[in-house]
């Protein structure tokens, strides 16, 4: 029995790591092709799916008329994800049909570069916010007024991400762009509505952990003649300090993988954001918008953007973990 | 002999608590004298303790009554704590009291940190003026030597013992009139305990010490008085001697000789 027990639980552990591995290496079987046409020059390119003329040898020089077009008519019609996906299989599908003589680039520097802004944007606005919602119900507020407002925190964390990009793109987006210009999508929408989205996430783990500090400790600082704010900032924020950058990481893993509110209200173009209240496009936008259109390279190409993504949010996680958390104790 | 605190007709009610913890106490204690409170678990010492630097009011709703007067080193003059309200007042007053809590709580830092925090929160910023008054103090608390090559790392590396010298030492760098200790030594080991009661008689001619304590020879080593409680009440308050040696309460003699607790 205590055998069997010891094997189920350390099959159960190796489970994990199999499957970690098992994804990384599927992911890298339908990248290759891609990997190997593009190479690294891919993370650096940023046209997708533009035709370029094989006669001509200067390929990065081309001026891309396609590409032009696809984003203008993105941001004439109708801002939805969906839409954009149609439009760019179609216009892809003609140009490849209308001439032999051509080649389609894939580059993924545009999504690569979406993902990482909207992630820090989101990051910008979420963790002053979340920080002080967290020191309000770990310290200030007493409990009749902190149980019931953190259990409606714990609830908006378990709110399907689907809604917030719904909102995103009815209400709040409409808001930002009146406020501050710009289109009703763009990377603006796109981080804020991620850092609404992390919040609760964060400011909940971040309260639990702040609420680990043993009360005695708390007292002795208050026993040296510490104020509130002083007690928070020299002793719990340093006691809690593992967990709420765990939490930091946990929020920013969810808003690197995020699609489906993002995809809502982050515009689905091409192009790089000039501005901050520009349209953008963001790796799993990407991969959601446009799976069920591609075969062949368009579709190895998808693969790599999704190893992309995947090496990224490892290095982001092991970077904190090895950095920020190393000087355990 | 002065009293440098005077606790007159005092009464503690915790929050929501239907009847008050700490009844009618009367208590002085005595400048440059250790007070020792001994009584079995529950009887109020620790509260009667947490009430004179108002730790209590941490928490809201809890009502005391009476007075608890303080010296004032400048006047002469006893003023009573209780009537402090503003945040500013009790700070000062934590500053005047000092408090040595039942585990060691060294603060998330390094120790030289630790023991320059009360300083820092006092507004001291020259560098070499905090430097010696770490010193001094770590010197003072009898873990210089153990420290002075390692003042930049984490205090919660020290062991046990040496985190509660440590807490000492945070706790007088300040120059408190008085250190309350509540029962500092439970949580350590014999030999650390030995060091902390020598601590405990060296330091009594620069501060008054108010100490809780659940071991009987402890309160006895190291005390000039001795305060007996019993469910909230102050039993019996003489002179460690008299009170060991020759108990005028019956529940006193009782406890001393281990009958109850």
């Amino acid at each position: 029995m205590e055998a069997i027990f010891k094997k189920l639980s350390a099959l159960s552990a190796t489970t994990i790591l199999l499957i970690l591995s098992a994804i990384f290496v599927v992911l890298f079987i339908y990248a290759k092709p891609a990997v190997q046409k593009y190479g690294i020059h891919f993370l650096v390119d940023p046209r997708w799916d533009v035709s370029v003329s094989l006669n001509k040898n200067s390929a990065n020089n081309t001026p891309n008329t396609v590409n032009k077009n696809m984003s203008d008519n993105n941001l004439n019609s109708a801002p939805i994800g969906e839409n954009d996906a149609d439009v760019l299989a179609a216009l892809g599908e003609t140009n490849t049909q209308s001439s032999n003589n051509t080649e389609t680039i894939y580059g993924g520097l545009v999504p690569i570069v979406g993902t990482i802004l909207s992630t820090i944007l989101a990051m910008f606005f979420a963790v002053p916010i979340a920080m002080g919602i967290s020191i309000f119900l770990a310290e200030i507020a007493g409990p009749k007024l902190s149980k019931p407002v953190g259990i409606a925190i714990e609830l908006l964390a378990a709110i399907p991400s689907i809604i917030y990009g719904m909102w995103g793109l009815f209400y709040f987006g409409p808001f930002v762009s009146h406020l501050f210009g710009g289109s009703s999508v763009s990377l603006l929408v796109a981080g804020l509505v991620l850092g609404i989205m992390i919040i609760p996430f964060m400011s909940s783990l971040t309260r639990d952990s702040m609420n680990t500090t043993p009360e005695v400790l708390k007292e002795s600082a208050y026993a040296m003649g510490a104020t509130k704010f002083e007690v928070i900032k020299d002793v719990i924020f340093p006691y809690a300090k593992q967990g709420i950058i765990g939490s930091m990481i946990l929020a920013l893993g969810r808003a690197l993988g995020e699609t489906m509110a993002v995809a809502f209200v982050i515009g689905g173009v091409f192009t790089f954001p000039k501005k901050i209240i520009d349209p953008t496009v963001s790796i799993p936008v990407v991969l959601a918008n446009n799976f069920a259109e591609s075969s062949g390279i368009s579709l190895s190409a998808l693969f790599y953007l999704a190893l992309i993504l995947f090496v990224l949010s490892f290095i982001v996680i092991s970077f904190a973990k090895f950095y920020f958390l190393r000087n355990k104790k | 002999m002065n009293k440098v605190m005077d606790i007159k007709n005092f009464y503690f009610t915790y929050a929501k608590a239907p009847k008050p913890s700490l009844k009618n106490i009367n208590l002085p204690i005595y400048e440059n004298k250790v007070t020792a409170l001994i009584g079995p678990s529950g009887c109020g010492k620790s509260t009667l303790l947490r009430s004179l630097n108002r730790i209590h009011d941490l928490y809201p709703g809890n009502k005391y009554e009476g007075e608890v007067l303080l010296k004032d080193l400048k006047t002469e003059e006893m003023e009573n704590i209780l009537e402090y309200k503003k945040e500013n007042e009790l700070i000062n007053l934590r500053q005047r009291v000092g408090m040595i809590f039942q585990k060691p709580t060294p603060f998330p830092m390094s120790i030289y940190d630790n023991i320059s925090y009360g300083l820092k929160l006092m507004g001291k910023k020259n560098k070499s003026e905090l430097e010696d008054k770490v010193e001094e103090a770590l010197k003072d608390a009898a873990l210089w030597e153990e420290v002075k090559d390692r003042l930049k790392d984490d205090a919660r590396g020290l062991s046990g013992g040496q985190q509660q010298r440590l807490c000492i030492a945070r706790a007088i760098a300040v120059e408190p009139e008085v250190l309350l200790m509540d029962e500092p030594t439970s949580a350590l080991d014999p030999i650390s305990t030995i060091a902390i009661e020598e601590l405990v008689a060296k330091l009594k001619d620069r501060v008054t010490i108010a100490i809780v304590t659940h071991n009987m020879q402890q309160a006895s080593r190291i005390s000039d008085y001795t305060a007996f409680m019993y469910l909230g009440e102050l039993i019996e308050y003489g002179s460690t001697e008299q009170i060991f040696l020759n108990p005028k309460e019956k529940r006193t003699a009782d406890y001393i000789a281990g009958k109850f607790g």
